[in-house]
Parts: structure tokens; sequence; C-alpha cells
């Protein structure tokens, strides 16, 4: 593809819906990985007693941060893309596509910090 | 996708943002309380509220996210939209049986 072809790539709502997409994707690889894990606690809890033990290690509870981030960006992305698409235009777009992406981030940090 | 597709996963979407929103202060509460599976089975057995919050949850997410992976699958890989809905069957049905493998093990068992 040619440079100009590519030029929407640094568009910022381009960025966006990558993000949104990404982010479900993701929690879509997840989301079985979530249910599994909770379905340990089948027949009592001592598997997922082991489990919650393991997850007990700071690289675990960075990816539960990062698991965080990506629930609340797709979360505020969609609202985004609903928004859009049933009511009237709002200009300003780009902005509310970034303050999406810097809620989520705040709110992971937020989760970090409350887990450390 | 169709306008059948695009408007269950519309939706679906509008269904699970409040409860993504609720689900979020459950992750921050429950990591917050260092639970135990016996703390979290203690709040969850036998509870109709929680069996019928997450079982909306999880019908939701699994129509939602299926439809999301046979959009990305038609677009991105070299697979007919015909097998990409397949594929996307397939992994919405699992995402219902884990789902509800994990609700009846947190409220049930």
């Amino acid at each position: 593809m040619s440079a100009a072809g590519l030029k929407h790539r640094g568009n910022t709502l381009w960025i966006a819906a990558m993000i949104h997409r990404i982010s479900g994707l993701a929690l879509a690889i997840f989301l079985p990985i979530h249910f599994f894990v909770l379905g340990l606690a089948f027949h009592g809890g001592a598997h997922l007693d082991k489990f919650l033990r393991w997850s007990d290690q700071p690289l675990v509870k960075l990816a539960e941060g990062g698991l965080v981030f990506l629930l609340t960006v797709h979360l505020l992305g969609g609202l985004r893309l609903l928004v859009i698409e049933n009511l009237d235009w709002r200009d300003g777009q780009k902005q509310l596509a970034t303050l999406a992406a810097a809620s989520a981030a705040v709110v992971a940090f937020i989760f970090l910090v409350r887990v450390f | 996708m169709n306008v059948r597709l695009y408007v269950w996963q519309r939706a679906t979407a509008a269904l699970m943002a409040p409860l993504v929103l609720i689900h979020i202060a459950v992750i921050f509460y429950a990591t917050r309380q260092n639970l135990t599976a016996a703390d979290i089975l203690s709040r969850t057995h036998g509870s109709i509220v929680w069996a019928a919050y997450y079982g909306i949850f999880v019908a939701a997410v699994s129509i939602h996210a299926s439809i999301g992976v046979r959009n990305i699958l038609a677009e991105w890989s070299p697979l007919s939209e015909r097998r990409a809905g397949l594929f996307a069957v397939v992994v919405g049905m699992v995402l219902m049986l884990l789902g509800v493998h994990a609700i009846v093990a947190l409220v049930v068992t």
C-alpha cells in the first residue's frame, strides 16, 4: 500500500477504532480462561483457592491491571460508538476518544495502586 | 456484517454497558478485600441476584464476542464469510457453556 494510502492510520479516530477492535479481541481470548477459572469453584473452593494464591504474584496483578484497562477502554469506546450511531452528531470525537483511553488508563492505574 | 448481526451486536453492547460498570466495581471490591474461595462462595452461593446478573452477562457477552470475532476473521483472515461465521458460532457456544458452568459452580454447587 502506498504512503498516501496508509496516511489515515495516524488519525486519532483510526487508532481509537483499532484499540476498540484489539481490546475486544483480547477480551474474547481472555473470557474462556476467566470462565474456566471461576468454574474451579465446582464442588467446593479448594482448586479456586489454589488459583487465587497463585494469582497473588506481582506479574499476575500487573496483567490484571492490563485486563482492567482493556475492559474499561472497550466499554468507553463502545459507548462512544453507540452515541455516534444513535444520537445527533457531536464535534470533538477525537477528544472524546482520547478521553476514553486516558480514563481507562487512570482506572487501571488506580486498580494497580490498590492491589500493590 | 448483515443488519441482523449488527443489531444483535449493538443491542448486546447497550445491555452490557451497565453490567460492565458493575463488574468493574466488583473487581475493585473483590481485589481490595483479598477474598478467599470460601469468602466468594459465601456471597454467591444460592443468590438469585448473582445468578440472574451473570446469566444475562454471559448470554450477552457470548453473542457480542462471537459476532466481533466473526467480523475480525471475515475482514482480516483469509477465511470466507461462511467459515468465519461457523467459527464464530463455535466461539459463542464455548463461551456460553463455560460461562454457564462458572455460574453453576459459583451459585449452585
